[in-house]
This record gives C-alpha cells, sequence and structure tokens, in this order.
C-alpha cells in the first residue's frame, strides 16, 4: 500500500550528489513530489527533504540505497504523523483586482497570511502552512484573478528529540574511533 | 562531532603550512596523475590516447618504466582489462580514456564492474574548464553519464583537488563492496602546476565499509543453523572479495554442510570439494536448485539473490529460515527477507560462526544431494563430457582443458551458453580463477578481460573461453595481444549462432530464429592477420591434439572449435519459474 513519506538526506556538500540520490528514485520509476536541499544545524553537512508517495517496503530499500552513496551519511524516513513539516506559497494578483467588497484584508488575516510585496502593478503575498493550507488561500484568492503562483518543496523535521549531531557522534564512534 | 570538526580544523592547519614550505618542486597536474599512481602502487594501466587526456599520456612518457601503459583497440577493451587485472588480482584496476567518446566508451564496462562489485578506477580527459557545458569538441557530461553507475565520481577543474580525489577513489574503489569509480579531469587542471603532497586516505567521514558485526546475530544464526536437520549454505562472489575463501572451508567442514554456489561465487571452494554440491540458478545444477525449496535453514553468504538464481521469488525456500551474511547493507532484506541478517563480511562472519556451530552429520540429507547429482549425471552430464556421436560439444571441450589444465587455469568467459558450459564443467582448484560477467551479462567482454588477468597473472594459463558472438564484440583486442604479446589462449566455441538467445527462440518462441544465426569470418585468418597462430577443429578425434597445442603454446593462441550448431544448454529454469521446476529437458 503506497503512503505519503518525507525522507531527510544527510550528505556532504557535494556536486553532482543531488543527482545521484534522486535517481535511485526515478531507476524504481518512483516519483518525487517534492525535493528541498538546505545546510543543516552542522556546519558543512547538508541535508535533503524528498517526499514521495510509495509503499513502505520499497522505501525501506531505497533508503538503504540512499545511504550506501559514499557521500549520504545517514538517510530516515518517516510518516506525515511522525514529523513536523511546512511548505511556503507565494501569489501575485494584480492590485487593478483589489476593490472595496472583495475583502482581501479579511482573506489574508483569515489565512494568517502577509503581503510581501506591494508595488503598483501587483501585490505578492506569502503564506506558509501545509499544502492544504496554500491551496485552500489560493481558493479564496481566485476573485482576484491569481497572476503567479509558488510552492516550494515540503521542509521538515523529526518529532524526537534526537538532533543530527548526536548521530553522527554515535556513527564517528563506531565506525571511526577503533 | 565536535572531534570531527576539531579533526577538520587539524588538516586545516597542517594545509597552511604545506603552503608555507616554498621548497616543494611544482609539477603539472598531469603529472600529479601519474604519481598519485605510484603512491597507489600501480604498475599497470590500460587505456587509449585523445585531445583532452594528452597531458596525462605525455607525463606518462616519462614514467614508462614504473607505470606500463597498455594500449587497447578500444576504450571498452581498456576497461574490460582492468576489470580482468582485478578480477585475477584483487588488486584494483585502472584505466584511462580520453574526453567525449572515448570516456562514453567505457560506460559498459563501469556498469559491468558495478554489478559485479569490481574495484576499477577509470581516468577520463575532460574538456577545459572555460568549456564545460557549452557542446565543445568531444565534451559530454561524463560525470551524468556515469553517475547511476559508479559507486562514486569526481570532476577535477582544479588540479590541487587531484592527490586528494585520487587517494579517496583508490580507498572507495577497493573497500566496503568494492566498485568502480571515475576520476573526470579537465584538460587545463591537467597543465596546471601545483605542490604535490600525497596522503593514503584511511577513512572518509560519510562512509562506513566495515559495518561492526552485531554477536548477537551470529549467536541467533548459530542457534537456528545447529536446530536444523537440513541446512544448505550458498555463496556468492562475497566470499571471494573478503578473502573467506578458508574460513568457508572450515565452517562447511566443521559443521558437515552442504553448499553451492553463484556464477560469481564459482572458485571460492574448489569443485571437487565433498560439500561442493555445484552451480545455483538458471542453468545450475539439479540437486542445488531443487533442494533450495527443501532445506530448512538456507544460509547465504555475499551474495544477492539475483533473479537468475532465485528465479521466482515468491515460491524460493519459503520453508526455509533464512540466515543472510552480507556487506552491502542495501542487498539484505532487498530481495529475499532474512529472518536472522549478519551485516558483515564474510571473513568475520563465517570465523564466528564456526566457533558456535556443532558438528553433525546430516547423511540422509546429503544423500538427497547425491542422488539428484546422480540424476542429472546419468540424464546430462554424462552425455555432455563425453559424447561419442554428432558434432563437438561445448562441455567435452571444456572438459578436455580442465583435464589437462588440471583445473590451475584462469578461465575467461563471455556471455551465453559457453559461459554456462564453462561454468558447470570447468573444475576450479583456486580461487580468483573463474572471471565472467556475471550481472551485467556484457557480451566482449571476454577477451580484453582475459588480456587484463593474463598480465595480471603472467604465472598462470589464462583460457578466454567465447562463442562467435561475444568474440566478434571486441575482436579488435587481438591487436592488444598483437603489440603487449601477452600470451592469452582463445577458444571460440563457434556454433555459428547467438547461441542462447537462439536456445530462448527454440523453447519460448516456436523455433523463430529472429537474427540469431551468424555468417562468420574466417576467424583463423583474422588470427594470423593479428600474427598469432591459430587452428580450427571439428572433429572429435582432431580435439585433443588442438587443445594441447594451445596450452603449450608460448605466445598467444587461438583455438576455433566448429560445434554443433544448434545444441542447448541443460537443466535450464525458464524466466519465472520456481527453483524446483528446474527442467533436464
Amino acid at each position: 500500500m503506497k503512503e505519503q513519506f518525507t525522507i531527510s538526506i544527510f550528505t556532504e556538500n557535494k556536486v553532482g550528489l543531488l543527482n545521484r540520490v534522486t535517481i535511485i528514485f526515478t531507476r524504481r520509476h518512483i516519483n518525487i513530489e517534492s525535493i528541498t536541499a538546505s545546510e543543516s544545524e552542522v556546519l558543512g553537512i547538508y541535508r535533503y527533504t524528498v517526499v514521495v508517495n510509495e509503499s513502505r517496503e520499497n522505501v525501506e530499500k531505497v533508503v538503504k540505497q540512499i545511504e550506501k552513496q559514499v557521500d549520504v551519511f545517514r538517510a530516515f524516513y518517516h510518516t506525515t504523523d511522525e514529523i513536523i513539516h511546512q511548505e511556503i506559497a507565494l501569489y501575485k494578483i494584480a492590485t487593478s483586482s483589489v476593490q472595496n467588497g472583495l475583502g482581501l484584508e479579511k482573506i489574508i488575516r483569515d489565512h494568517h497570511a502577509r503581503i510581501l510585496s506591494l508595488e503598483q502593478d501587483y501585490i505578492v503575498i506569502e503564506k506558509t502552512g501545509h499544502k492544504a493550507d496554500t491551496n485552500e488561500l489560493l481558493e479564496a484568492l481566485q476573485p482576484f484573478n491569481v497572476l503567479e503562483f509558488v510552492r516550494s518543496g515540503r521542509v521538515a523535521m523529526m518529532k524526537q528529540i534526537d538532533n543530527f549531531s548526536d548521530t553522527l557522534h554515535e556513527l564517528e564512534k563506531v565506525h571511526h574511533l577503533e | 562531532m565536535k572531534e570531527m570538526l576539531n579533526h577538520r580544523a587539524a588538516v586545516k592547519d597542517v594545509s597552511n603550512e604545506k603552503e608555507s614550505i616554498s621548497t616543494i618542486e611544482k609539477i603539472s597536474g598531469a603529472e600529479a596523475v601519474v604519481k598519485c599512481l605510484l603512491e597507489e602502487g600501480v604498475e599497470l594501466v590500460f587505456g587509449y590516447p585523445g585531445g583532452a587526456i594528452m597531458p596525462v599520456y605525455d607525463a606518462l612518457y616519462n614514467y614508462q618504466d614504473n607505470v606500463k601503459h597498455i594500449l587497447t583497440r578500444h576504450e571498452q577493451g581498456a576497461i574490460h582489462a582492468a576489470q580482468g587485472f582485478a578480477r585475477a588480482t584483487g588488486k584494483v584496476g585502472v584505466c584511462i580514456a580520453t574526453s567525449g567518446p572515448g570516456a562514453t566508451n567505457l560506460v559498459t564496462g563501469i556498469a559491468d564492474a558495478l554489478i559485479d562489485s569490481t574495484p576499477v578506477v577509470c581516468i577520463t580527459g575532460q574538456v577545459a574548464s572555460t568549456l564545460l557545458g557549452t557542446d565543445a569538441f568531444q565534451e559530454t557530461d561524463v560525470v551524468g553519464i556515469v553517475t547511476p553507475v559508479t559507486k562514486w565520481d569526481i570532476q577535477i577543474t582544479d588540479a590541487n583537488e587531484i592527490p586528494e580525489a585520487f587517494a579517496k577513489a583508490f580507498y572507495i574503489a577497493r573497500s566496503g563492496r568494492p566498485g568502480p569509480v571515475v576520476i573526470d579531469i579537465t584538460k587545463d587542471a591537467q597543465f596546471q602546476q601545483i605542490e604535490f603532497k600525497y596522503e593514503v586516505c584511511t577513512k572518509i567521514r560519510s562512509y562506513f565499509p566495515k559495518p561492526k558485526i552485531d554477536p548477537t546475530k551470529v549467536e541467533e544464526a548459530a542457534e537456528l543453523i545447529n536446530k536444523s536437520k537440513k541446512p544448505f549454505l550458498i555463496f556468492g562472489q562475497g566470499v571471494i572479495l573478503g578473502q573467506a575463501e578458508s574460513e568457508l572451508k572450515s565452517f562447511l567442514e566443521k559443521s558437515g554442510i552442504p553448499s553451492a554456489w553463484t556464477l560469481l561465487g564459482l572458485s571460492a571452494l574448489p569443485n571437487e570439494h565433498p560439500l561442493n554440491y555445484g552451480m545455483l540458478g538458471m542453468h545450475g545444477n539439479l540437486a542445488p536448485n531443487k533442494l533450495t525449496n527443501e532445506c530448512d535453514v538456507l544460509i547465504a553468504v555475499g551474495m544477492r539473490f539475483d533473479d537468475r538464481v532465485t528465479g521466482d521469488v515468491k515460491t524460493y525456500a519459503k520453508q526455509a529460515k533464512v540466515i543472510h551474511i552480507e556487506l552491502d547493507s542495501a542487498e539484505i532484506n532487498k530481495i529475499i527477507k532474512a529472518d536472522v541478517a549478519i551485516h558483515s563480511d564474510a571473513k568475520e562472519a563465517l570465523a564466528l560462526l564456526t566457533e558456535l556451530v556443532k558438528h553433525k552429520e546430516y547423511a540422509e540429507w546429503i544423500n538427497q544431494f547425491k542422488d539428484l547429482q546422480k540424476v542429472e549425471y546419468d540424464k546430462i552430464i554424462k552425455h555432455e563430457l563425453y559424447p561419442t556421436e554428432n558434432g563437438l560439444k561445448m562441455s567435452e571441450v571444456v572438459r578436455i582443458v580442465s583435464e589437462k589444465t588440471k583445473g590451475e587455469a584462469i578461465v575467461v568467459t563471455d556471455v551465453g551458453q559457453h559461459q554456462m558450459v564453462a561454468a558447470r564443467y570447468f573444475d576450479h582448484k583456486n580461487t580468483r580463477s573463474s572471471i565472467t560477467s556475471g550481472g551485467l551479462g556484457t557480451m566482449g567482454f571476454c577477451l580484453p578481460a582475459a588480456v587484463g588477468a593474463k598480465l595480471g597473472r603472467p604465472d598462470k594459463q589464462v583460457i578466454a573461453i567465447i562463442g562467435d558472438g561475444g568474440f566478434q564484440m571486441t575482436i579488435q583486442e587481438l591487436g592488444t595481444i598483437l603489440q603487449t604479446g601477452v600470451a592469452v589462449k582463445v577458444i571460440i566455441l563457434n556454433n555459428e549462432y547467438l547461441g542462447m538467445v537462439r536456445q530462448w527462440q527454440q523453447l519460448f518462441f516456436d523455433k523463430r530464429y529472429s537474427q540469431t544465426e551468424m555468417i562468420n569470418p574466417d576467424f583463423i585468418q583474422i588470427a594470423s592477420g593479428y600474427g598469432l597462430d591459430a587452428q580450427k577443429v571439428t572433429k572429435r578425434e582432431e580435439l585433443d591434439s588442438a587443445i594441447d597445442k594451445l596450452l603449450n603454446a608460448e605466445a598467444g593462441y587461438v583455438l576455433e572449435v566448429g560445434v554443433e550448431k544448434e545444441d542447448n544448454v541443460f537443466p535450464m529454469i525458464p524466466t519465472g519459474a520456481s527453483v524446483s521446476d528446474i527442467r533436464l529437458e
């Protein structure tokens, strides 16, 4: 049975590594729903956050094949209820479409969104939240004629206290200090 | 982590110190490449020059006494030769190619080396860094192309990175589960002047090639084995790669457990060993295939349950508890779920297990193997080895070579019927004496791999057993034999067909022989053109003396044997069938 998994991959910062990781999904014909890459809390170590819809069994296998890569420290997979996650979305609407009566202010307030940029021609609104939340706002903004919409990939953290530094420390102890 | 950070800081300090020493002589990046090879103890490389790698070739010119370069006739030949060298010696094979087509010609060999866990370092030239991404002459995104088929790769645009990249490359290629790495170096980096300092790599902070064995798993495994009435051990190349041949033998002899091998595990245990019951898989032996589905404990060592071994996984060893000893954790539970998984190299795990297992007699169980062995012998093997009528059989050729070399030769094979026949009927005495393209099934592998194997093991008789199809895929490597004088003995088993595909067409496609018949050239004339002595035989009475002549030749030799055209390899497990449904005809 397929379900949504969020995979966190801790890596060296190396040219070509993202490609090396993504082909592990593509060779199994697994579609990547979203992907982000950023620095982690440990200097020089990066983390990729990958979201896929796939069976647990296949995700387990993929994660082991990812961990096998020389420049990957560790990879973890979690179901959506095991993580805290967020996405960011931007909406561009024409300034001219903002008329009295459509209630833009209320929409922004109700959705906990904010205006990021106010120009003569257009307004850019920002909202962070889960996909459902940013979708809802997109729906609500339809009367304003949305000129552009973009949503980031998911970023996620595990609902547990351990941080990756401890994991790294443990790896170092087990594998390299003998 | 703090220690790691400190360690990194310390490394940085050292490099600063190094920079302050102005007395170190500067050398080109290209010369640094050659010096790296010397630092790693490389004495032999295979390659083919071209524009973007010319500085390295120029540097090699000065080091001809230290590093011998073998000029192959195609880059695919260079990498297969490096693979053959690596497989025969256990050392890292090295090959060099230029950018663009030179590098892409390596790809098949790289994929082959990955799937068959062969340590190879490939050095490719690349266009100047200013031209990267511009569709320059002979530019191709080599790293992008090879990433799916390498263990690791790197592109170098700054020559200062060369020493560290090479140190890492060799360490990665040979450690853990070995595999191919690619170092792509831009031409300007090859010209760039640097201060050369080499430090051998012994660890990479994100890479854990030697897992810490979990002793409780070993105990669990021993408990299962000691309670078992019908245990069966199957092994793969992990035994050879982990140098665990003697541990395997000790384990089997102490426990009394029968064993069988995958195609790549062949030669890890002498064929004549009483607990060696032969080959697993599609064209393997009857007993080990059938009894995989009757054993109560299946101990898999250093292998990955390839589909050619398992047949239908839904019916594979369902009755058995599976113990899987494997170094690569991604292989554990990938195909067959392990009841006890020991994440470890074969050597350590087998040594620990041997201490814990009890010696038992499995007389009844062993008799099941022997009975099936007899069935297979009467129905197939004796007719294969000692035919008296019709045309020559591949099997009798292999038998005679095996007998005459007393199983001491290194046998290199290609892909297809002859490969299966050689694996079935050559009685190997020594480890690393069977070299073949297993996982990828690369036709054209044999001839160049045999060149590499012979150069790696000049003390050994190296026999290339090859089909007429595969021979023509890399036939130009006869030129490498001519130029180097390497004494490879080639036996072409010529049935004028792509025999294995024809066999499948006969059995599963109503004998519709679509594009499998071959009109072949005169191989003897071709061999002569390359300055090699050659002979063709088609009659049984000529075979024995022809093989003597081949074996006694001082130099390279080609023996073409015209064999029965429409012969089939049996037993056979049809694709998707269960190992218990192995067919004898």
